[in-house]
C-alpha cells in the first residue's frame, strides 16, 4: 500500500517535471530561427473555423435553454423583463467562456492529442528531430498559439449566438423586439464583465493547446496510446478549465469587484 | 581508410534490462556496413544512440570526429544534418504531400528559401529513387516499396555523409526488397555516402554489405564479409545463412 502511494506520488512529480520542461521548451522555441507562420495559419483554420459550427450551435442552445429555464421563475417575481440582463451577465461572465472552452477541449485537445500521438507512434516526430528540424517549433508552438488565439474568438462567437438564442427563447412565450432585447442585454453589461472573461478564455485556450500537445507528444509507442493520448487530453484539459475558472473567479472577485 | 563512426564500449540499459553490453563498431568512409541479429538484440538502439535519439549510459560514440554525448543542442543538430536516418516504416509526414515532405528538411534544416531550387532538388532526388511521377501524391497513396523509396528520397535530399537504414526491406516482397537493396548500392555510388544497414533480410545483406557484423545479446559476436560469415563453422552464425 505504502509502496503504491509512493510510486503514484513519484509519477505525479515526474509528470509535473515533464510538463514544466515541455512548457519551457515551448517558450524557448516560439521565435527560434523565425516563426512557422504558414503552419500557424493552417492550425488557426483547423482549430478555429472547423470548430465554429459546434460552438455556434452550443452557444445558441445555451442562451435558449437558459432563457427558458429562468423565465418562469422571474415571471413569478414579476421580473420577466430582466431575463435579457440575467442571460447576458451569465453568458458573458461564466457560461460562455466555460462551456465553449469545454466543448473546445473535447474537440480540439482530443484532435491534437490524437494527431501528435499518431505522429509519435509512427516515428514522424522522431524523423523530424533526427533530420535536424525542430518538431517543438513546428508542431507544438503553432498548435498552442493557434488555440490561445482562436479559443477567445470562438467564445465571442458563442456569446453572440447565446444572445440570439436568448432572444428566440424569450419570444417563444413572450413578445419582445430584437432591439429592446439586445439593448437590455448590453445595458446590463459593463467593461469589467467582458475583460476578465476575455482574459480567462486566453488562458483556457493555452491550456487546451498545451494539454493536447503534451499528451500527444508524450504518447508511448503502440496504437493504443493514441487513443489514450486523445482521451487523457480531453479529461486533463477539462479539469484544467474548471480549476482555472475557479481561480479566475476568485481573482476577479478580489481585484475587479473588490469583494 | 577514414573512420566516419567509431563506437567504443557502448552500454545502454532500460530500467533493469541491459540492452547494449559493450558495443564496439567502426564505419569507414564509403563503406556499407550491415548489422545482422535477432530481434530485440539492440541493433536499432545502437543506431539511435549514434544520432543522439537515445543517450548512452557508458562508452563513446564519435561521429565525424565529434563525441555525441558532449554536443550541445545546436552542435547535435548540425551533426544530424550530416546523418540521414531511414526509419523502418519510412515515417513519412502523412499530413503533407510527397512534395511537401521533400521541401520540409530543405526549408527548415538547410534554410533554403528559393522555391525553384527546392523544386529542382526534389525532382533530382525523386529521379534518383525512381519515383519521378509521385511528387503530388499523398504518402497514403504510395505502396510499401514506394514509401521506402520516398523515405530514402527525403533522407537523401539534404545530401548526408552517413545514412543509417533501420530494416529498409522489412514488410516488402522479395522483388521489391531486391530493388531497394540495389537502390542502396546505387545511392552509395551517386551520393558517396557511408551506410549502416540494420536488417534481417539476408538477400539485402548479400547485395549491400561490404562488411557484416552479427549482434547477439547486446554485443557483436562476429565480423566479416558475406562469404566469410557464410562459411563460418559457428552454428549460431550459420543459422543466419541457412534457409
Amino acid at each position: 500500500m505504502r509502496e503504491t502511494v509512493t510510486l503514484k506520488l513519484k509519477n505525479v512529480f515526474e509528470d509535473i517535471g515533464d510538463q514544466t520542461q515541455f512548457a519551457a521548451a515551448f517558450f524557448r522555441n516560439i521565435f527560434r530561427n523565425g516563426f512557422e507562420w504558414n503552419e500557424f495559419i493552417r492550425q488557426c483554420y483547423l482549430i478555429g473555423l472547423k470548430s465554429l459550427n459546434i460552438v455556434l450551435i452550443t452557444g445558441f442552445v445555451l442562451g435558449f435553454v437558459l432563457t427558458l429555464q429562468s423565465q418562469p421563475t422571474l415571471k413569478d417575481f414579476g421580473a420577466e423583463g430582466y431575463v435579457p440582463n440575467m442571460v447576458a451577465i451569465s453568458i458573458i461572465r461564466e457560461m460562455g467562456p466555460v462551456i465553449t472552452s469545454l466543448i473546445c477541449a473535447g474537440k480540439i485537445a482530443s484532435g491534437i492529442g490524437a494527431e501528435l500521438g499518431s505522429m509519435k507512434v509512427t516515428e514522424q516526430i522522431s524523423a523530424m528531430d533526427v533530420s535536424g528540424a525542430n518538431p517543438i517549433q513546428y508542431l507544438v508552438v503553432t498548435r498552442i498559439l493557434a488555440c490561445t488565439f482562436m479559443v477567445p474568438l470562438l467564445v465571442l462567437f458563442a456569446d453572440a449566438m447565446s444572445f440570439f438564442g436568448g432572444y428566440v427563447g424569450t419570444n417563444i412565450s413572450g413578445d419582445m423586439t430584437g432591439i429592446l432585447y439586445f439593448n437590455k442585454s448590453f445595458a446590463s453589461l459593463i467593461f469589467s464583465d467582458f475583460f476578465p472573461a476575455f482574459i480567462k478564455t486566453i488562458v483556457f485556450g493555452f491550456a487546451i493547446g498545451f494539454v493536447g500537445c503534451y499528451k500527444g507528444y508524450h504518447a508511448n509507442k503502440g496504437t493504443e496510446s493514441v487513443g489514450i493520448a486523445a482521451n487523457s487530453a480531453v479529461v486533463a484539459a477539462s479539469v484544467w478549465i474548471i480549476v482555472l475558472d475557479a481561480l479566475a473567479v476568485q481573482l476577479t472577485s478580489v481585484f475587479v469587484y473588490n469583494q | 581508410m577514414n573512420t566516419i563512426i567509431q563506437i567504443e564500449n557502448l552500454k545502454k540499459s532500460f530500467n533493469e534490462t541491459e540492452v547494449l553490453k559493450g558495443v564496439n563498431l567502426t564505419l569507414n568512409k564509403g563503406e556499407n556496413l550491415v548489422v545482422l541479429g535477432k530481434s530485440g538484440q539492440g541493433k536499432s538502439v545502437t543506431i539511435q544512440c549514434i544520432v543522439g535519439m537515445i543517450t548512452q549510459d557508458e562508452g563513446s560514440i564519435k561521429v565525424l570526429g565529434q563525441e555525441i554525448k558532449d554536443l550541445n543542442e545546436v552542435e547535435l543538430k548540425n551533426i544530424r544534418v550530416k546523418i540521414g536516418f531511414l526509419f523502418q516504416h519510412a515515417a513519412l509526414y502523412d499530413s503533407m504531400t510527397v512534395r511537401e515532405n521533400l521541401a520540409f528538411p530543405l526549408r527548415r534544416v538547410l534554410q533554403i528559401k528559393d522555391e525553384a531550387e527546392i523544386e529542382s532538388l526534389s525532382i533530382e532526388v525523386m529521379k534518383a529513387v525512381g519515383l519521378s511521377d509521385c511528387l503530388d501524391k499523398n504518402p497514403s497513396d504510395l505502396s510499401g516499396g514506394q514509401r521506402k523509396r520516398m523515405g530514402l528520397a527525403r533522407t537523401l535530399i539534404v545530401k548526408p555523409e552517413i545514412i543509417l537504414y533501420d530494416e529498409p526491406t522489412t514488410g516488402l516482397d522479395t522483388i521489391t526488397s531486391k530493388e531497394i537493396s540495389h537502390l542502396i548500392l546505387d545511392i552509395r555510388e551517386q551520393y558517396k555516402a557511408s551506410s549502416i544497414i540494420i536488417t534481417h533480410d539476408m538477400l539485402c545483406a548479400r547485395i549491400t554489405a561490404d562488411r557484416i557484423l552479427i549482434m547477439n545479446d547486446g554485443q557483436f559476436i562476429a565480423e566479416g564479409t558475406y562469404t566469410e560469415l557464410e562459411n563460418s563453422n559457428n552454428d549460431f552464425i550459420n543459422s543466419f545463412f541457412k534457409i
